[in-house]
């Protein structure tokens, strides 16, 4: 049996009930959504909702939180798996559905944060554009700018509204992908997340811009 | 005066529109996310979404990667 205690007691004070309280709903559990996901299991997230239609390949084990055991498997199972070997506690609704429009309040309507894990800019936009016009306030993290190699300095977060975007803003995909990159913006998406759910930061007592 | 992206300045009229803003930026992207004064606007409205004067307006071109 796990004590929730121990398993979240290096856990930033005031943040774990907020986050137990808290569903995040993950659009694509690829490079960005399968790190995003681990990061918010390990914080102590209540509900992930995750959403994907594809399996695990031999490409994807570069940057994306996925073993050799997992080829094969969809991601959305698998990842689930990985999830709760980290967080027992931690509630998961899956769905293995290739995403579209008219899926998204289905689907994601419970959560309070949908993080963006697209690998095509036209599902960015699409997704962006049917989340506002659903949920004019609530929180859409996206990532956009990952690929290429280096040029940590150019990774930041940008807010529009309701809308934060993670990455550098330029680089794209076509010019192949490296985990580290992919794995700052999708810890970078996490944060803001947990930022946004926590309501404050704690570490810089700093509010949510 | 409208400020786009905190950094450039385009010259306010009457009845400017989302989509002049754009041009005169020379923002010809097919893939991007608007917001006025922190309001999505949906790409449909760009051409009648009036922008006011001393806005905020913010343009994000969107990249493959994920």
């Amino acid at each position: 049996m796990i004590n929730p205690h121990e398993l979240f007691a290096r856990n930033v004070p005031g943040s774990t009930e907020a986050l137990q309280n808290a569903a995040v709903g993950l659009a694509g559990c690829g490079g960005l959504g399968s790190n995003v996901a681990v990061a918010l299991a390990r914080a102590g997230i209540g509900k992930l909702i995750l959403a994907d239609y594809d399996r695990v390949e031999l490409s994807n084990l570069n940057r994306q939180h996925y073993f050799l055991s997992d080829v094969g498997k969809y991601k959305t199972e698998a990842l689930s798996d990985h999830l709760r070997n980290i967080n027992p506690q931690i509630k998961i609704e899956l769905f293995i559905k290739k995403l579209a429009p008219a899926d998204i309040i289905t689907i994601f309507g419970q959560a309070d944060v949908l993080i963006e894990a697209f690998d095509r800019a036209e599902a960015k936009q699409w997704l962006i554009e049917t989340w506002s016009k659903a949920f004019p306030s609530r929180p859409i993290i996206v990532g956009n700018g990952l690929a290429g190699l280096g040029a940590t300095e150019s990774l930041i977060v940008r807010r529009m509204g309701h809308i934060w975007f993670c990455g550098d803003g330029f680089s794209d995909a076509n010019i192949g992908l490296s985990a580290p990159r992919v794995g700052i913006v999708a810890m970078m998406q996490a944060n803001v997340a947990i930022e946004l759910l926590g309501k404050e930061s704690h570490d810089t007592g700093q509010r949510p811009r | 005066m409208i400020l786009v992206n905190d950094r450039d300045e385009v010259r306010f009229h009457e009845g400017i529109t989302v989509r002049e803003v754009l041009d005169a930026m020379g923002y010809d992207w097919a893939l991007l996310t608007v917001t006025v004064n922190e309001t999505f606007v949906p790409p449909e409205e760009y051409r009648a979404y009036v922008v006011p004067d001393n806005a905020d307006f913010k343009a994000m071109h969107l990249f493959h990667g994920g």
